[in-house]
């Protein structure tokens, strides 16, 4: 693989395993600035585990995660606490916290992290809103929030710091298809808007694949191609082809590991 | 054989690492009040909501135990001519062991259980993990500020609590059975001894205050974010909670009295 | 903001009302008024037998309590027991040649050490101790003695 100066997140030889089960097995991903990475995967691959892996809420068994040329597990708590600040993480279920207003939640990180004062807050917090579509609705609690709303309000307070990379948790995930294109059109627009590293972990091909300049397909611990999306659109790699277009058998099979279907009737 | 002497083994070492993460927990919790000075906001809020919102179930239980221990001391002094003790009977039993006890096993139903969910809950909404990556501590923002309310709390309720129970078994005592009401106060302030009582009592709550809290916050910050592992730990929150006032209670009395 | 102020209001009732409570139960549930009358000194008397009287006893003057029973220990030599009393300050005119005795207060009340006054023109000082000392009535012995006298009558009745 060649070694780009321009990739901010270099992830070599990593190695996670959860107990007994090992959920990865050797992956190297490189994440370049200010691009769209998108890491795909069927369902249980890990991919959430692998966006905690770069922003260190948990450690590897082997292998570095470089971000900015520093190794993220090898950090001390306070320098990990640092850098999380130059990165935001939109959380599946959005994780706004439920005690406050959308406004509060905007403003949290604000508030933790800066000594501005309250007039200048409200001023990035109507920012942020205005940016997801979202400003008429600060009075209102994340519990009153659909689920689409919540994963915008939570995308504003993602990028209420300005971070320089945001890893989205499967932003597509069980989104309509109006929320869906507008979550789309913010991805897009915030990435280009703003020069944002993007990182996408999904399994919703279509959207991914329109708004990715690279993706990463992962499979039982490993890489299994990379690439544009019109690279990995044409691969010939069967396993690839299945997953991208989504056939029900391959080389993933249908059934689940059994005893031979004839031998299991004729049992008794 | 050896299986066996495994299983003990592995069960005992699991224990003890349980035990270890715990208390290494514990003291980052306690390093994280110093985050808190600059910010006494956090400690108020959720001091209402621990402390405000458990009064009127402590003061209104304080004053029912007070009534309670009015009638039963009467009822057992009068036998020996020696009701004019009520007050010292009362007042013992409540500044001594009910406060403290009742006070806490109230307060573990009802700001313990609470507490815990809370924090289970955020953690099953991906709330606490939000927070880090947010890079704010999830031990200093939520639980620093929430053990330290519990702590602050415990012994203000404890005196509510007992404070109330004594005017509960005045009311009792002297407006309902004739107690002379000079002798109620007399004697109790001739036997109840600050150092001996009052002290110790405010000992017992602060102690109870730290491991009631402690229990509440720390199984919601490992439970298993399921709505299921969420309703087990709120029952393990009670019920340690339950069992380790009344043994820490036996312990701390058997220390006083020594 | 409105609801941050009530919090904090109602906050700051809870932590005064806690803090009222503590002191109720300081100044009108426990002895500690008796602590803050300012000075006291310490007296101290020997008395062949104690039985039942603690630390903390009161000790009385005509039935007023002036002081508490503070040290309770055993002479090494004589095997008597001496009791240290503290004494509040403001009762400083207890002649030296006063009597100190052990009494209970009603049949089965508490143990308390009561000072009979004196005439002597000085009076105790910190330290000083009190000479004229009634021991405990222990109550076995007074009935054994009532036994053993009763015994001894009826003795002579049968003579």
């Amino acid at each position: 693989m060649p070694d780009n100066e321009d990739n901010l997140v270099k992830i070599r030889g990593l190695h996670f395993a959860r107990g007994s089960s090992k959920i990865f097995t050797g992956v190297d991903i490189d994440i370049p600035g200010g691009k769209i990475t998108a890491i795909m995967g069927p369902s249980g691959t890990g991919k959430t585990t692998l966006l905690k892996l770069i922003g260190g809420q948990i450690k590897p068994q082997q292998g570095t995660i470089h971000f900015h040329g520093e190794n993220i597990p090898s950090m001390r708590t306070r320098k990990l606490y640092e850098v999380r600040k130059k990165m935001g993480m939109l959380f599946q279920s959005g994780a706004l916290l439920t005690d406050m207003s959308v406004y509060d939640n905007i403003a949290f990180p604000l508030r933790e992290h800066t000594q501005l004062p309250e007039v200048m807050i409200r001023d990035l917090v109507i920012m942020k809103l205005q940016a997801v579509g979202l400003r008429g609705a600060r009075h209102l609690m994340p519990s009153e929030l659909s689920g689409g709303m919540a994963r915008r309000a939570a995308l504003a307070r993602a990028i209420a710091l300005d971070p320089e990379m945001i890893l989205y948790d499967e932003p597509f995930t069980g989104q309509d298809p109006i929320s869906m294109g507008v979550l789309v059109q913010l991805i897009r627009s915030m990435n280009k808007a703003l020069g944002l590293t993007s990182v996408i972990v999904s399994h919703d091909i279509e959207e991914t694949m329109a708004i990715a300049d690279k993706v990463y397909i992962i499979s039982q611990g490993k890489v299994v191609g990379h690439g544009s999306p019109d690279e990995i659109d044409k691969s010939d790699s069967p396993w690839i082809n299945q997953f991208v277009h989504g056939e029900a058998d391959g080389p993933v099979p249908f059934h689940y590991q059994a005893v031979p279907y004839k031998e299991d009737l004729l049992a008794q | 054989m050896f299986d066996w002497f495994a299983k003990i083994g592995r069960s005992s070492i699991d224990f003890f690492a349980r035990f270890g993460r715990e208390m290494i927990l514990f003291i980052q919790t306690v390093i994280g009040f110093a985050s808190l000075i600059p910010r006494p906001g956090l400690i108020i809020a959720q001091m209402y909501s621990v402390g405000v919102r458990s009064m009127l179930i402590i003061l209104v239980s304080g004053f029912f135990v007070g009534m309670v221990l009015g009638l039963q001391g009467y009822n057992t002094l009068v036998d020996f001519g020696a009701e004019e003790s009520l007050g010292v009977v009362v007042a013992l039993s409540l500044v001594r062991e009910l406060g403290p006890v009742v006070t806490a096993l109230l307060y573990a139903g009802r700001a313990g259980s609470a507490l815990m969910a809370e924090i289970g809950l955020m953690k099953a909404t991906e709330q606490l993990s939000g927070l880090e990556m947010m890079a704010v501590n999830p031990v200093n923002r939520i639980l620093a500020p929430r053990l330290l309310a519990g702590i602050i709390s415990m012994p203000l309720l404890v005196a509510m609590f007992s404070a109330v129970g004594v005017f509960g078994g005045y009311l009792v005592g002297v407006d309902m059975l004739g107690v002379d009401s000079g002798a109620y106060w007399s004697q109790m302030q001739a036997k109840v001894d600050y150092n001996d009582d009052i002290v110790n009592g405010v000992i017992k709550s602060f102690a109870f205050g730290i491991v009631t809290t402690w229990i509440a916050v720390y199984e919601g910050y490992s439970c298993i974010p399921t709505s299921e592992g969420v309703s087990r730990a709120t029952t393990r929150t009670v019920v340690y909670s339950a069992l380790t006032v009344l043994g820490l209670d036996f312990l701390l009395t058997a220390l006083m009295l020594d | 903001m409105s609801t941050t102020r009530a919090i904090e209001i109602s906050v700051g009732i809870f932590v005064a009302a806690g803090i009222a409570a503590l002191l109720i139960l300081a100044v009108n549930v426990s002895n500690v008024s008796t602590f803050h009358s300012g000075s006291q000194y310490t007296v101290k008397a020997n008395f062949d037998n104690i039985s039942g009287l603690k630390e903390r006893s009161a000790v009385t003057i005509a039935g007023v309590t002036v002081g508490r029973v503070k040290l309770i220990e055993v002479d090494p030599v004589t095997f008597e027991a001496v009791v240290h009393m503290n004494i509040e300050g403001k009762y400083n005119e207890i002649p030296v040649d006063s009597s100190a005795g052990i009494y209970t207060a009603g049949l089965l009340g508490e143990k308390y050490v009561g000072i009979e006054p004196g005439g002597a023109p000085d009076f105790l000082k910190e330290n000083s101790e009190i000479r004229l000392t009634q021991s405990s009535i222990v109550l076995e012995k007074l009935i054994s003695q009532f036994l053993f006298n009763q015994s001894n009558s009826d003795d002579k009745k049968e003579k």
